[in-house]
């Protein structure tokens, strides 16, 4: 037969294509979304490859978190050398930086982080400095200090002033806007000061220090010479990183980024595809007298599909051609979002493949969801148009395939963002959860609702609500869209407020300690006591740093145990893992538990003579990772001396808290002689207090660091204000396609809003009563989401609170407050614009065209 | 074609109602000629539509068989009645049918269409003419009068020169006027065109009109005295 479906199809499709390009547009937000993140991931990867090098800023790299052995600074020396290489060296540690012109000449000090460098740093890149000429001084012996903007902003301090690290003060020569390969993120963890490493005051690089050592070299030649340097420093088992290495490393990081921001925007996709098929479901019922009309004319049921196919086909690609103009659009935006987490500059060029990917799969997805309901025409049987009541019955298999089909290509593309099969299930079993339980707390919500409905409502509420139950309507879709929606977003801010109030509340607690001073020098803990009740100020706690090394483990060496677990796979065979055998613990001696640690087995002991194996209680977690238990021996090396200790009790640490917490807590007595350091916290009270208790301190002991915990609050919460900005951004293309899927249900249900508009202004209701009616269902439709998605995002933050973060969920219902007024505004407006149409048709012209 | 167009036999069709067998159509048999007019009747509920469907291979019989242009329906599924209806039938509906989204045009060019002829809109512009609608084949459906659209529709029914026409209470929508113009465009286009029409009516005129009428009631073929006369075909070959 030569009926032709794509002329039919277009032909079919007349006085609708409005309509159905409204619904197929709801896929356009989601293609969006993978175009601009798949092209913003590739500008990435070109700009890291292009920029490898500035980034790294070296060709390669030697690190080391103490100083380096005299054998090693030997080699390295001789490397140089036979290189020619140009080499910066660098030793990176935590210390004050009291700014003594800031506060009126009072002086004001904070915890940043000191690069202390040696050579003509960077190595490849430039610094942006503000003079610009002072960036050459960096690394130069010169007692000038160059300082992060952040930093002198914060201090209130400018160029030509003094900056005071340790016991010396250097003049400020250049403000620091810029640093090759550092993020903004990072400065804000830790701003930083540059100084010559040759003019640092040394007690500073002493016992205790908590310095990392680099050296990094730039070769003439980088190829020979990393052919030459690699075996020597792989002889002497000599740790280094190359250029190249870093580079795939960033490449996969920055690609995690991307393929994890790309199952964010597909899942906004997913829902434009809900929306697809929930529209097409009614586009089809509508069209059944057609199809059943065309079967009585002789056209196959094949044809028949294929004719609506086409128009599925057509509408799912102009959806997709929008979004993927649209993406490009975005792109430009992302560089923004991403400000102060990218070590690069990112182009923005159109990339031709992210365009095609994010076409395909818009392509497919807007197909598969479409043909869902679309099959369901094949058995429309020829009967209905003698008959309304004709319909196929028994379940279809089609169907069932097409369900199997669209679940795989969802899993498909999972696996191609994660390249795992578990991050592919744990994707489709996610969104099918998710999903899932929207529409189980939808039909759940709307049941609560229908029961306590009270027969004293207004008329147009009562009729409002029954709409929302009435058979044919979308309100299960729409709940779920929008509810997904209002879920990302609270859930996102849920959780954030808990972590910011899990690091406030210690603070907020009366007599909690809200100032940090460590390292403290025995000889210098009555000084620093002193000085603290000096200011008025109780000292909260004292507690004692004893640094040690694990040494062996029921006797048997550390490098032994190192071998073994270099040789296995880390922890499958029982072994201690790695990183427990190479870090080095600060522990302390107290004899009692504190409050933020719980003994789970044996008993806490608290005090020991000296001469007996030492009661050590270590915490759960590393004693698993270190795989001992109760009665193990671990053998300890205190600078030098050896500790025999055995495990007396393990303890659960809640590492949330802001206080010092240890994973090796030993009883008072037998490293009361050992060389330490201490931490003495106290309560400020104000943020004025604390600034003069810093500046004194630092004044008094310059290698005393102080960390103010409403300053760490505020990093917290600056860094999660910028990560939560990122996913929110990624939210919103669910949130604008649950409102692109409601925008097209209400098209869609306007032919049966305008006969029920009709029907009830024939019976003598005003334009107002109508009006009314449709404000009260899609307000209470917008109630309903906000509801469903809101009782969901409170259970998926408290998951995330309690499992993932394991801090108490305290939930700020003020966000749920705002998605319960705010959602059912938006859903209200929309609906009344979209139904506009119904109330201006006159019931005459709608009675004639139904005859 | 030299035996009936149209050859129903023992016809029953059995419905399951809420567990209970329900049979709205028992051992109808009749025959139809080419260019014969035939009229099933009775009141509502006697099993008329059921026997059109079952006629035209819309639906299955639950017994006995249907050749419709001298193949026998039982053994084709679907597609094959579809492609069969294709070539040799047409239909009026009580509500027209008309495709909304089609101008009248169109709606009748569709059985051409069907069959891959030449020609089809030219067709179409022939048979509007021929039912007075010429200048009205632009015009959607919406912006057709009742009558105008049932006209249409006939001119569709026609336009595929179908051996059997099937007719659905063609005038039941129509007031008395309007309908008696339906009524003699389908009995003229019937003459003209040979075409053999199977009409299922309650207008008592519009059966006695008919060469044959099969009367039913209660899903059974009643004698009707009014057509049992001498000058009439039997009104149903059991």
């Amino acid at each position: 037969m030569a009926l032709s479906p794509l002329r039919f199809a277009w032909q079919d499709s007349r006085g609708m294509r409005r309509r159905l390009a409204l619904y197929v547009s709801a896929m356009a937000l989601g293609v969006a979304a993978l175009v601009a993140i798949r092209s913003f991931g590739i500008n990435l990867e070109r700009a890291v490859a292009e920029q490898s090098k500035e980034v790294f800023g070296s060709d390669l790299e030697v690190r080391r978190s103490a100083l380096f052995p005299d054998s090693t600074v030997a080699l390295l020396d001789s490397l140089r050398d036979e290189t020619g290489a140009t080499v910066v060296r660098e030793a990176t540690f935590p210390s004050m930086a009291r700014f003594p012109a800031s506060a009126g000449g009072e002086g004001r000090a904070r915890l940043a982080q000191v690069r202390a460098l040696d050579g003509p740093y960077p190595l490849y890149g430039q610094v942006e400095a503000t003079p610009t000429t002072s960036a050459g001084q960096i690394g130069r012996d010169t007692l000038g200090a160059l300082v992060d903007a952040t930093l002198l902003l914060q201090m209130d301090a400018a160029v030509g002033d003094s900056v005071q690290v340790g016991n010396r003060t250097y003049a400020i020569v250049g403000r620091v806007d810029g640093v090759p390969g550092q993020t903004d993120i990072g400065g804000l963890v830790g701003p930083r000061v540059y100084l010559p490493l040759a003019a640092i005051d040394s007690t500073l690089l002493g016992f205790g220090s908590r310095a990392n050592y680099t050296v990094q070299y730039r070769f003439p030649d980088e190829a020979a010479a990393l052919g030459l340097v690699r075996p020597r420093l792989d002889e002497a088992e000599i740790r280094y990183e190359t250029a190249g290495e870093q580079q795939q490393q960033v490449t996969e990081a920055s690609g995690y980024l991307s393929r994890f921001l790309s199952l964010v925007g597909f899942v906004a996709l997913l829902l434009g595809g809900i929306g697809v098929a929930s529209s097409m479901s009614v586009y089809v019922s509508e069209k059944a007298e057609t199809v059943a009309t065309l079967r009585c004319l002789g056209v196959s049921s094949g044809r028949v599909l294929a004719v609506y196919a086409l128009q599925a086909l057509a509408l799912g690609f102009v959806g997709a051609a929008l979004g993927a103009a649209l993406g490009v659009l975005v792109q430009r935006t992302l560089p923004m979002v991403f400000a102060g987490f990218l070590p690069v500059d990112v182009a923005n060029d159109v990339v031709p493949r992210a365009l095609a990917e994010g076409l395909g799969v818009g392509l497919v997805t807007a197909l598969l969801f479409a043909l869902l309901p679309l099959v369901g025409v094949r058995r429309v049987p020829p009967l209905r148009a003698l008959r309304d009541d004709a319909r196929a019955s028994g379940p279809d298999p089609a169907r069932w395939a097409l369900a199997a089909l669209l679940v795989a290509a969802v899993a498909g593309f999972a696996w191609l963002q994660t390249r795992s099969v578990v991050g592919a299930a744990a994707f489709v079993g996610g969104t099918a959860g998710v999903f899932g339980l929207l529409a189980v707390a939808a039909v759940a919500v709307r049941a609560v609702v229908r029961r306590t409905a009270r027969p004293g409502l207004p008329w147009a509420w009562r009729q409002g609500l029954a709409n929302l139950h009435a058979p044919g309507n979308q309100t299960l879709v729409l709940l779920v869209t929008m509810g997904l929606g209002v879920f990302l977003v609270l859930a996102l801010a849920l959780v954030q407020r808990s972590i910011l109030e899990q690091v406030a509340l210690p603070s907020a607690e009366a007599g909690a300690a809200d100032v940090v001073l460590f390292d403290v020098q025995p000889d210098q803990r009555d000084g620093v006591r002193q000085l603290v009740e000096a200011q008025g100020l109780p000292v909260v706690d004292e507690v004692p740093l004893v640094s040690m090394r694990i040494s062996a483990l029921d006797g048997v060496p550390v490098d032994t145990l190192k071998e073994v677990a270099d040789s296995s796979f880390a922890g499958t065979e029982g072994g201690p893992e790695r990183w427990t055998l190479t870090r080095e613990y600060r522990s302390t001696y107290r004899d009692q538990t504190v409050d933020s640690e719980v003994v789970t087995a044996g008993r806490f002991e608290g005090t020991a003579a000296e001469d007996a194996v030492v009661p050590v209680s270590i915490e759960q977690d590393l004693a698993a990772d270190l795989g001992v238990t109760l009665g193990s021996r671990i053998t300890w090396d205190v600078a030098g001396a050896e500790i025999e200790s055995v495990v007396t009790s393990l303890r659960e640490v809640d590492w949330a808290r802001v206080q010092p917490n240890f994973f090796a807590v030993f009883p008072v007595g037998p490293l009361d002689q050992a060389p330490q350091t201490a931490i003495l916290l106290t309560r400020a009270g104000t943020p004025q207090a604390s600034a003069r208790l810093q500046s004194a301190v630092v004044e008094a002991f310059p290698n005393v660091s102080a960390i103010d915990v409403r300053l760490v609050l505020e990093v917290v919460s600056r860094v999660l204000d910028r990560v939560a900005f990122v996913l929110r951004f990624m939210a919103l293309f669910a949130i604008l396609t649950g409102l692109v899927v409601l925008a097209g249900a209400v098209r869609v249900a306007l032919a049966q809003r305008t006969r029920e508009a009709v029907v009830l202004r024939t019976l003598g209701a005003s334009r107002a009563q109508v009006r009314r009616i449709l404000l009260a269902e899609y307000a209470l439709l917008g109630l309903l989401a906000a509801l469903t998605g809101g009782l969901l995002a409170l259970a998926g933050a408290w998951g995330l609170a309690h499992f993932t973060f394991e801090i108490p969920f305290r939930p700020d219902l003020t966000w749920l407050a705002w998605a319960l007024v705010v959602v059912p505004a938006l859903t209200a407006v929309v609906g009344l614009i979209g139904s506009r149409g119904a109330l201006r048709q006159p019931p005459l012209a709608v009675l004639r065209a139904e005859g | 074609m030299t035996g009936p167009v149209l050859s129903a036999r023992d016809l029953t069709k059995t419905f399951t109602n809420a567990g209970r067998p329900l049979t709205v159509l028992e051992d109808v048999s009749f025959d139809v000629a080419p260019g014969a007019t035939c009229a099933i009747i009775g009141p509502s509920g006697s099993g008329k539509t059921t026997l059109l469907g079952l006629c035209a291979g819309l639906d299955r019989p639950t017994r006995g068989t249907v050749r419709l242009a001298g193949t026998d329906l039982g053994p084709l599924d679907e597609d094959d009645r579809a492609a069969l209806r294709a070539e040799h039938v047409g239909f009026v509906f009580q509500s027209f049918r008309l495709l909304p989204t089609l101008t009248a045009a169109e709606n009748v060019a569709i059985p051409l269409e069907l069959r891959g002829e030449s020609g089809a809109t030219a067709a179409a512009l022939d048979l509007l003419d021929r039912v007075g609608l010429a200048d009205r084949a632009g015009h959607y459906p919406t912006q057709l009068s009742g009558g105008e659209q049932q006209r249409v529709a006939l001119a569709r029914a026609f336009s595929g020169r179908p051996a059997l026409l099937f007719a659905d209470e063609p005038t039941g929508n129509l007031d008395t006027e309007t309908g008696a113009r339906v009524e003699s465009l389908l009995f003229d286009l019937n003459r003209e065109a040979g075409t053999a029409l199977v009409v299922v009516t309650h207008d008592p005129e519009l059966a006695a009109r008919c060469e044959q009428v099969v009367s039913l009631r209660a899903g059974r073929l009643v004698e009707d005295d009014a057509h049992a006369d001498s000058d009439r075909q039997p009104s149903a070959a059991a």
